[in-house]
């Protein structure tokens, strides 16, 4: 049983600009409010700027940072 | 809880009784008064334990969050251990005191500049820093500057003035201020401690941190725990305003009781309808609650926290929601508008509360103003929206009976 | 042979400005961000990017055919600094210049994380300058510059870049304009 995501989708807030793409991307981690930024599909999630992905995601996810209009997203380890 | 001031003997390592800590060497003390009331500190000699007796001590960070200030101090050491390049730390006494209810940070650099300055000297020796800074208010700073000039050991210190805005206070805006110019919060997807000022390992501390270190320097860590309580060592400073004869700094010893705190000023708690703790982030603590001490653990199942240690009072007669929904636009127009979610939330949860305040009878808007500040917790660069979240959640908890009656139109305090 | 690769430099040009046009087009609404019919938002970014990019490579074709051309009498120098050709040096000058400016446009864009958001942003809006001075060298400079179907390409090609600013100016452009706006009121 693994102790943690591989990774987290880290969110750049000063420079989201609520596009949108990466919750077309990511629709079963994330979704928008009703000004466009992103926001966790599930309602209960403590954790809203740096997005816990798993592995079967990591590949989406590195798409939507790649695709990400003003470059908001980075992928990373977890920060200890 | 006395607030007696030791006169000190002959014997410079002597520490002081009482709670008169932070200001025992007087008002606007210079270096002499200071030496006289303190002695001298033998920095070199401090800082390779600091961090050991900041733990034993217990000190926590006096600047809102709270957090043990020696993991601040271990986090930024091991991360210039960790480069491959050699790399000096920056030590940054944060005096920027954005809250309007505090006055703590500049009462405590007018008149303790030399103990601040101790502080910053130690931390910065501790840490290995080859940059320290003050950044403060204009006012403020220029203590500093003055209190510099009276001593040999500050020259290398840089002292930036603070531009007064709420959020100027935010570590990553305090970076960013001294770095750029610009005092707007920073996209910190890692820590100050290991990646801060020109990329730098960067410890932030709140002048009053800096303080309780400084002594905690001379007298160690069983001194500092001699007053207080075991769960909440020492002293803080709070600044009591609102319904009180008048806005105060007051020195209180760990774990004293708020209705205590009331009373030395000269308020009374069964006038008093709530007291904000925390400041414009923090949490009212009702009536029925003001016994409780003023400390982490007693105030947290509240909510709560002692913050930056920031008590205004609300009286009997005045309505927590109409106060709150002042703070809250307040906090609006206070956004570094970076954010989306803070940029176009608050100025919402704004207009709610007021509305909510002013005797709305829409029933929906409680739950409306309930989803939106849980929408927009944790989405932003820093605190800002969070904070202002909490506040709103806590005050529709607190003053729940004042929002059943606003919306039957009626206000149950006692207005004048 | 020669007649063969002077047909296919000038093709490849007129390619390059309908994918281009498309481009452009398409990072319009990039910026709107709206999704198009069919199209999601990241589709729309990245139908794009791929437009500019195989547009750049019909304009390298374009290039290329044309230097091994003797009557175009092009060379490497003409490619990147303008006006010094021999074969009606403004017009084929202007080419040299759109080709400049999308050599900091493509490297900008495909280095985006390295430059930064800010750079590859100021960069990024010469693509308006680009695409008109383009037209301009096709108009002027081809040998099918003046003929009827050229113009008629390129004038459906101007229509919609047009349409596109008009609508890039206007009011409610941007998604989710009119809710922020509300909210900021």
């Amino acid at each position: 049983m693994t102790s943690g995501p591989e990774h987290v989708l880290h969110i750049n807030w000063t420079r989201c600009d609520g596009r949108g793409l990466c919750t077309e991307i990511l629709p079963e981690l994330l979704r928008r409010d009703r000004w466009g930024y992103p926001v966790p599909v599930n309602d209960d999630a403590v954790e809203r700027t740096n997005i816990p992905i798993t592995n079967d995601l990591v590949e989406a996810a590195t798409e939507a940072v790649r695709l990400c209009p003003t470059l908001a997203l980075t992928l990373r380890r977890p920060q200890p | 809880m006395s607030a007696s001031v030791s006169t000190n003997t002959t014997e410079s390592r002597r520490p002081l009784a009482g709670v008169n800590r932070l200001f025992a060497a007087g008002q606007s003390a210079n270096f002499d008064a200071h030496r006289r009331a303190y002695g001298d500190l033998n920095v070199r000699l401090a800082a390779p334990h600091l961090a050991d007796t900041l733990e034993r001590a217990g000190l926590t960070g006096r600047g809102g969050a709270g957090f043990a200030a020696y993991r601040k101090l271990n986090a930024v050491s091991h991360a210039r251990a960790q480069r491959l390049l050699p790399s000096s730390a920056v030590v940054i006494a944060n005096g920027a005191e954005g809250e309007p209810r505090s006055i703590k940070d500049d009462t405590l650099l007018v008149h303790a500049p030399h103990l601040v300055i101790d502080g910053l000297l130690v931390a910065g020796a501790a840490v290995h820093a080859h940059s320290l800074y003050v950044y403060a208010p204009r006012h403020a700073a220029d203590s500093i500057r003055r209190a510099a000039g009276q001593r040999g050991d500050a020259d290398n210190i840089i002292v930036v003035d603070a531009v007064e805005t709420f959020i100027s206070g935010e570590a990553s805006a305090v970076v960013n201020a001294i770095q750029n110019n610009v005092a707007l919060p920073t996209d910190q997807p890692v820590r100050l401690s290991t990646t801060g000022l020109s990329r730098r390992p960067t410890l932030v501390h709140n002048v009053e941190t800096l303080a309780h270190l400084a002594l905690i320097a001379r007298y160690g860590a069983d001194w500092f725990r001699s007053v207080g309580s075991a769960r909440d060592p020492g002293t803080r400073l709070v600044t009591i305003s609102g319904a009180v004869p008048a806005e105060r700094v007051l020195e209180v010893p760990g774990d004293t009781q708020l209705s205590e705190i009331l009373r030395t000023c000269g308020a009374f708690p069964q006038r008093t309808a709530a007291v904000l703790v925390g400041g414009y982030h923090g949490a009212w603590i009702p009536q029925e609650w003001l016994d409780i001490p003023l400390s982490p653990a007693a105030l947290a199942p509240l909510g709560a926290h002692p913050g930056s240690g920031v008590l205004y009072v609300l009286g009997d007669h005045q309505c927590g929601l109409a106060a709150t929904a002042q703070i809250v636009a307040y906090l609006a127009g206070e956004s570094a508008r970076q954010c989306g979610p803070c940029m176009f939330g608050l100025p919402e949860m704004a207009r709610l509360i007021t509305r909510i305040a002013s005797g709305d009878p829409d029933p929906r808007l409680s739950a409306e103003l309930k989803t939106l500040s849980q929408m927009v917790a944790g989405r932003g660069a820093c605190h800002h929206p969070d904070g202002t979240s909490k506040l709103v959640l806590n005050t529709l908890n607190v003053f729940a009976d004042d929002v059943n009656a606003h919306l039957t139109g009626h206000c149950i305090r006692r207005h004048p | 042979m020669s007649e063969a690769l002077w047909a296919f430099g000038r093709i490849s040009g007129i390619v390059a400005l309908i994918l281009f046009t498309v481009a452009v087009l398409l990072g319009v609404v990039t910026r709107s961000g709206r999704p198009l019919p069919g199209l999601p938002r990241f589709s729309v970014t990245l139908v794009h990017r791929n437009a500019a990019i195989l547009a750049s490579v019909f304009l390298v074709f374009h290039v290329g055919t044309l230097m091994l051309d003797s009557y175009a009498k092009l060379n490497p120098i003409d490619v990147l600094v303008p006006f010094l050709g021999a074969f009606r040096p403004f017009w084929q000058g202007l080419g040299t210049v759109a080709f400049d400016l999308l050599l900091a446009v493509m490297v900008t864009g495909l280095l985006r994380r390295w430059v930064g958001v800010r750079t590859f942003r100021a960069v990024h809006w010469l693509t308006y300058a680009i695409w008109p001075i383009a037209v301009a060298h096709g108009i002027g400079n081809g040998t099918n510059g003046t003929s009827r179907w050229f113009l008629l390409i390129t004038a459906v090609c101007a229509t919609a870049v047009l349409a596109g600013v008009i609508w890039r100016v206007s009011a409610r452009f941007v998604e989710l304009s009119h809710i922020r706006d509300q909210a900021l009121r």
